[in-house]
């Protein structure tokens, strides 16, 4: 056991209880003196109950804008060896698949450059490094691209995109999300690692309308899976299911459109009221399916509370193909328009949901070239103050 | 030393860490079944089998952990595992009769296995005094404290369906909190604190002032320096400011705390996903295990899984018996900080008498 440089009996605290300790994590490092200091500073932040980390100079490597984000003690007279001690963030494989040899592979490169702590992981997606000097990081991203990996997003640029776990192992993808996070990801490299933006773009693929990846809350580009034919129904399944389930409580009854039909012996589905939710698939995995007419919905601008509150993302393709023999070059085509209007407008640290706030979405439309439709909103406007365009004057030809 | 760098290779292609079992059947998964607790099976069409063990893990890992999981994966797995949204390990096996002995040897090693269905999976969250400038408080010491007592959720299956805790520790919401069943979130209560001697010389002042969401600084010469002014009364202590300038100090260890909020959701299923509402709009910081924020959340679970329906996320359980019943099942007092007052505020009042008396 390594001995330790300073008494953290708050956090000792922290190692008992039958959840794995965060604390035991840090101790397993501690033979380097980096670490040694992190647990003195920690300490002190919960003797004071206050962050004992500030904000400082923009670090990075040549070339990059982002991937590296500046942390610095604002107690480094104290504790020395925490001076500098930066986060890296590291592009994680799609759904994040890993051999052990990959493992051990950022282990050592990690152990070699850093504290040797690290997120699995952050919630953007990546995998964070937590804590490494500035002389560090040249020599780190060095090892990381020649092994094959290489830095994430931050800052105001395309932030990592990430993906659930889709056709690998989920029956109800309705695209190949894998295919699509790395096909985006390798995109568009140059707006991952360069920020032009006015602020972050988060791209989230999820396979079906459950969103694994919590897409709809946490990305300004929500990619999820859908169907529109009809829920492939194995009868035969439901009547084994109606043995243990209450089908007319548990799944009719939680039918958002009310669209479902049991009467003992076979389930009927109108199809054309179904709103895709996935309830009766979810409760009947082994008798239900999503149809076989399968693509994606697009939805745009969704963010946390900061600046201006939060958004939900909200509908602006309902159905979109996602074969991947397309390259995806219409959610590309969509992007890049929404990026050229949003680059060229956006005020500083405005998220694209804010955005479409501020101008309108129907403004936003029309300059990306979108028709607006009748799915992208709940209700029509209840106000009646219009802002009228000469073009209501037309005639239909 | 520029013409050996490389730069722009993207991440790795995920199909070299695939196993083969999933490669052979990618996208032609049939059915799943949970197996028991932390345990599932994925069939194919072609009848092959995929076993997933998923267990808990801090997120914040040691290489050393790392290199445990990766000889465990070796063991019984050949080498195969991920990780999921919510941090969790989940090995991979084609060879259901190595089950109990992996989950032997990880439970062995400190890491729980479970988390799947209708329980309480692992608490995403954010970096707190570990790793960030403008938390209100730690995130991991808040989170080990409620999982120790929220085990026995993450163990069985026994709530009315899956119940997804997160944890933030500013608005900054790295975590992205505010669609969570419950949200746990760091709070500064009071606008930051000036140091009119650092500022000039470690910030930029149009910067600063365009910074605030809510424009409560306008620039201000004091004691002859040229620094800034925050109106206090239009300051809701984001943070901003002090991201963009260190001298602009929003940390206080008097008055930060702990805030939670119930009732979000991001799945589709059954109802449209949503925010989190404020339940407790406050609690003092108490490290290391913060014993007023885990008894708050055991209180909501407790209260959830007694009273919602079979299927109901807690959202829907509280839209369907209200909110004044749920702050009287709860005991949770209801403040003026419940009625919301920021953009769009009145969209939350009653503007109907269909009341339940
Ligand atoms: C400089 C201090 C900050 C640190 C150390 C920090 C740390 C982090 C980390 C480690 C992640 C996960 C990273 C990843 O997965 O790639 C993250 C994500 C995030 N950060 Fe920060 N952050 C900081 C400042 C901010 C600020 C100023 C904002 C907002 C104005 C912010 C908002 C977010 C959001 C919304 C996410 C991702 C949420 C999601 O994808 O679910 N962070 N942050
Ligand atoms: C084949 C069935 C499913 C698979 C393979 C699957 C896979 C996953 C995985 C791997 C995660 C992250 C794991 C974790 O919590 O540790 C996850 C999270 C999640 N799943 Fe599923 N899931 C399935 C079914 C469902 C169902 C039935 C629902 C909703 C009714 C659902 C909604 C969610 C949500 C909301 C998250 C959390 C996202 C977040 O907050 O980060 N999933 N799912
Ligand atoms: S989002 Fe849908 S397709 Fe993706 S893992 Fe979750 S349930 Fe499966
Ligand atoms: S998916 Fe949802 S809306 Fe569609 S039939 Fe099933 S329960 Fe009803
Ligand atoms: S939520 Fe706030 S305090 Fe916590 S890591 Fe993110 S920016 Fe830092
Ligand atoms: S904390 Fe936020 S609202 Fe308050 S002054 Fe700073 S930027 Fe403005």
């Amino acid at each position: 056991m390594t001995e330790m440089k300073y008494k953290t009996p708050l956090l000792d605290e922290l190692e008992k209880g039958p959840w794995p300790s965060f604390v035991k994590e840090i101790k397993k490092e501690a033979h380097r003196p980096m670490v040694q200091d992190v647990l003195g500073q920690v300490e002190r932040s919960y003797e004071e109950h206050i962050s004992h980390w500030k904000h400082g100079g923009l670090v990075g490597v040549m070339g990059y804008g982002g991937g590296v984000i500046g942390r610095y003690s604002d107690l480094a007279h104290e504790f020395t060896n925490v001076a500098e001690f930066h986060t890296h963030r590291v592009n994680q494989p799609s759904a994040w698949f890993y051999t052990s040899d990959a493992l051990r592979t950022l282990c050592d490169i990690w152990d070699r450059h850093g504290s040797g702590l690290t997120n699995m992981h952050g919630s953007t997606g990546d995998i964070v490094f937590l804590g490494s000097t500035t002389q560090a990081i040249e020599p780190l991203f060095k090892d990381l691209t020649a092994a094959g990996w290489d830095l994430g997003g931050s800052g105001s640029n395309m932030r990592t995109p990430s993906c659930c776990v889709g056709p690998a192992r989920c029956e109800w993808a309705c695209y190949d999300t894998l295919d699509a996070c790395y096909n985006i990801t390798q995109n568009f490299q140059d707006e991952l690692h360069r920020p032009f933006f006015p602020y972050k773009w988060k791209f989230k693929f999820a396979g079906c309308p459950n969103d694994c990846v919590a897409s709809i809350a946490r990305s300004d580009c929500s990619v999820m899976g859908t169907w529109r034919d009809e829920i492939q129904v194995n009868q035969a399944k439901v009547l084994e299911y109606a043995k243990t389930v209450d089908i007319e409580n548990e799944i009719c009854d939680f039918c958002p459109t009310r669209c479902i039909e049991w009467d003992g012996k076979t389930l009927e589905i109108d199809n054309s009221n179904c709103v895709k939710c996935m309830h009766c698939i979810n409760v009947l995995p082994k008798a239900l399916k999503p149809g076989k007419d399968r693509g994606a919905t697009i939805l745009i601008g969704g963010k946390a509370p900061i600046v201006g509150g939060a958004l939900l993302c909200s509908v602006f393709v309902p159905f979109l193909e996602m074969d991947p023999d397309s390259d995806y070059e219409d959610l590309k085509e969509l992007t890049e328009a929404i990026w050229d209007l949003w680059g060229e407008h956006g005020k500083m640290r405005e998220r694209v949901g804010e955005f479409i706030q501020r101008v309108g979405m129907s403004n936003f439309l029309e300059e990306i070239g979108l028709d607006p439709i009748p799915e992208m909103v709940m209700a029509p406007r209840s106000n009646p103050y219009i802002f009228f365009d000469d073009e209501i004057f037309e005639t239909e030809e | 030393m520029a013409e050996d760098r490389i730069t722009d290779i993207g991440p790795p292609n995920y199909e070299q860490f695939l196993p083969p079992v999933i490669k052979k059947n990618y996208g032609k998964w049939d059915y799943h079944e949970i197996l028991r607790p932390g345990v599932m099976v994925h069939v194919a069409e072609s009848g092959d089998k995929v076993f997933t063990v998923r267990c808990g893990s801090p997120r914040l890992l040691a290489v050393t952990t790392i290199r445990k999981f990766a000889d465990i994966a070796d063991k019984y797995c050949d080498g195969h595992l991920r990780f999921t949204s919510r941090n969790n390990v989940e090995f991979l096996l084609s060879d259901e009769s190595k089950i109990d002995a992996l989950i032997a040897e990880v439970e062995e090693y400190g890491f729980p296995v479970g988390g799947m269905g209708n329980s309480i999976s692992n608490i995403v969250h954010t970096q707190g005094w570990v790793h960030c400038h403008s938390a209100a408080s730690d995130a991991s010491g808040v989170v080990k404290s409620v999982m120790d007592e929220l085990l026995p959720h993450f163990q069985n299956m026994d709530l009315p369906a899956k119940l997804r805790v997160a944890y933030a520790c500013c608005l900054n919401m790295c975590g992205a909190v505010h669609c969570s069943d419950i949200a746990i979130l760091g709070v500064h209560t009071r606008a930051p604190v000036i140091d009119h001697g650092d500022l000039p010389k470690m910030c930029e002042i149009p910067t600063l002032v365009a910074s605030c969401p809510t424009g409560a600084i306008r620039p201000a010469t004091v004691d002859g320096v040229n620094s800034v002014e925050i109106i206090e009364e239009q300051c809701m202590y984001c943070g901003n400011c002090y991201t963009v300038c260190p001298a602009v100090k929003i940390n206080n260890a008097q008055t930060d705390g702990i805030s939670i909020w119930v009732g979000g959701k991001v799945s589709n299923s059954r109802v449209a996903p949503k925010f989190s509402k404020l339940a407790i709009p406050f609690i003092p910081n108490n490290p290391p295990r913060w014993p007023e924020v885990v008894e708050a959340v055991i209180n909501i679970v407790n209260v959830y899984a007694e009273n919602a329906r079979k299927h109901e996320r807690m959202g829907e359980w509280i839209d369907r018996i209200g909110w004044p019943k749920f702050f009287e099942l709860t005991g949770i007092k209801f403040t003026k900080y419940h009625i919301d007052d920021f953009k769009h505020a009145g969209e939350t009042y009653t503007r109907t008498a269909q009341l339940r008396h």
